[in-house]
């Protein structure tokens, strides 16, 4: 396609290339690797303990997605403490570090998604996602993670990153009013909204989106807060823009309103200039 | 399918519209303004793993009330006056998945108990034939079954059906196959329907990427002098409503500060 400039650009056709060789060799050997390579991605919630391999009862789950929203949640709300980390989703992508799938519980630091559980009151559960979910994995992840537990009197919020480039305003927004969230709920969601709705013609993707169409599609009551922020690093005040979304469910999460600069210096990440042609 | 409501509606007797993910998403396009101009309430989703995640607000909102409404990846509309039932794909089938997809649509369509089939696509402009570029940029194709029924309908509106294709082209006599490139699951899913005998239509434009609304309208006003949807006025066009979806296709407005 050419532009007004008269550059061409490769533009990238949404469509998916038929591909004539998929449906003519196809032998033994083909669909074992393919059986494989499926059984090596799919996704797992493992427990730490091996009592909880039923449904847990849950009132609220809390999700985290993307560096500020987990950065988020570990510094204004785990440092409270009263959690404790009860289980984890293992999956293995092409991002992954390891080369083939760990059964073992994560180690902390490495990018993983874990599932926590509040102490005083084990309905409310939390799941931080610092690691990548590939496209094929996510309806898997947001089927087996919202399957165990039980759909009774759930509520679910889930908290994720965007970069603001992503955000399409009829009129340019300066930088003054950046970071802020926008949110989506499903149907039978009854609270209340921390923030303005989504505007159209603005989606989101990924796994927030997953979560979001699994609960809309089985009537769970779900609420999506997106956070548009130019920074790409986690960084303070982005992760203080998510204090509004929590605000509402104050009474069953306790948040550290004001958290030390000590706790925020671990998942803070000042971004260095990386030294450049001209330096 | 999972229905919005209790219990599941019935389409028995109903036509299906659904779009092929293809070149410039003209299939999905043509769909938002059928859905949006006949107001169609939403009466299911299609709940698979087989299409990439996404959600938004109502893309047909007419009000600020209805613009809160979620909307998922693949969504199913019905308008019982008019016996039409369409599906709405919103995102691209993960290339793992397509057979799976494939096969899970034609089962559901044979479930539905349809009277036909409607699939809208596109193709790439820049990969026709020498006699592909001359006249109209609409094709048709018809599976047996619907060929039958519809045949003599579709002659008479002057509708061309798809060229096939020599598998050698500098060969004479080389044996001649349907060549749909950027239909995405297109020729596929004909293939399939023409195996299990499913009454099923194809329309198709060639076109190119880009700024792909004037490719849509082609094809749905095509689609409407055969379907009769809506009533075609005697002076102009059908008046076709833009969803609120498509504005800022483009990209946000433009800061002030560059001028």
């Amino acid at each position: 396609m050419a532009t007004f400039f008269g550059e061409v650009l490769s533009v990238y056709s949404r469509a998916v290339e038929e591909d004539d060789d998929d449906d003519l060799t196809q032998n033994e050997e083909d669909e074992q690797i393919r059986r494989e390579i499926e059984e090596k991605r799919s996704v797992r919630v493992q427990w730490m303990s091996q009592t909880d391999t039923r449904s847990v009862s849950c009132s609220h789950l809390i999700i985290a997605v993307g560096l500020n929203a987990t950065g988020f949640t570990s510094a204004y709300v785990l440092s409270c403490g009263g959690w404790s980390a009860v289980g984890w989703v293992s999956l293995w992508n092409e991002r992954s570090h390891s080369s083939s799938r760990t059964d073992s519980a994560p180690v902390p630091g490495q990018p993983a998604c874990v599932l926590y559980q509040q102490e005083h009151n084990p309905s409310v559960m939390m799941c931080v996602c610092t690691c990548y979910v590939a496209e094929d994995q996510l309806f898997q992840w947001a089927e087996k993670v919202l399957g165990c537990v039980q759909k009774r009197a759930l509520t679910v919020t889930v908290l994720s990153d965007c970069v603001l480039a992503e955000y399409k305003a009829s009129d340019y927004l300066s930088g003054n009013s950046t970071p802020f969230l926008r949110a989506l709920k499903t149907a039978t969601y009854t609270g209340a909204v921390a923030c303005p709705l989504l505007e159209q013609p603005n989606i989101i993707t990924g796994l927030s989106a997953a979560v979001l169409s699994h609960c809309q599609v089985h009537q769970i009551p779900a609420v999506v807060y997106q956070c548009y922020s130019d920074v790409t690093h986690p960084d303070s005040v982005t992760m203080e823009t998510y204090k509004a979304a929590l605000t509402g469910l104050s009474a069953a999460v306790k948040m550290n309103r004001c958290p030390t600069s000590e706790i925020l210096q671990k998942f803070t990440r000042v971004s260095e200039v990386q030294s450049n042609l001209y330096t | 399918f999972i229905s919005t409501g209790s219990g599941d509606p019935s389409f028995k007797g109903f036509t299906l519209i659904m779009p092929a993910v293809s070149v410039g998403n003209v299939g999905q396009l043509a769909l938002d303004l059928i859905i949006s101009t006949l107001n169609m309430p939403k009466v299911g989703y299609l709940h698979t793993d087989c299409l990439i995640p996404m959600a938004g607000n109502n893309p047909y909102a007419t009000s600020a009330e209805d613009a809160s409404q979620l909307s998922t990846n693949a969504e199913v509309y019905s308008h019982s006056d008019l016996k039409l039932v369409v599906l709405q794909i919103r995102t691209p089938i993960i290339q793992t998945k397509v057979r799976s997809f494939r096969k899970s649509l034609v089962s559901w369509i044979k479930s539905c108990g349809l009277v036909k089939t409607v699939l809208l696509s596109s193709s790439h402009a820049y990969q026709r034939d020498d006699r592909q570029l001359l006249g109209t940029s609409l094709r048709y194709l018809l599976t047996p079954s619907l060929q039958k029924v519809e045949g003599q309908r579709v002659e008479e509106l002057g509708w061309r059906e798809m060229e096939r294709i020599s598998v050698f082209p500098d060969i004479p006599d080389s044996e001649q196959r349907l060549y749909i490139p950027g239909g995405g699951v297109t020729k596929a899913l004909y293939t399939d329907c023409c195996t299990e005998d499913i009454s099923m239509a194809v329309a198709l434009i060639f076109c190119s990427e880009g700024d792909n609304i004037a490719d849509a309208f082609m094809l749905i006003n095509h689609l409407n002098d055969w379907l009769r949807l809506l009533e075609k006025p005697t002076q102009g066009s059908v008046q076709w409503r833009v969803p609120p979806s498509w504005s800022l296709l483009f990209g946000s407005g433009i800061p002030p500060l560059i001028f």
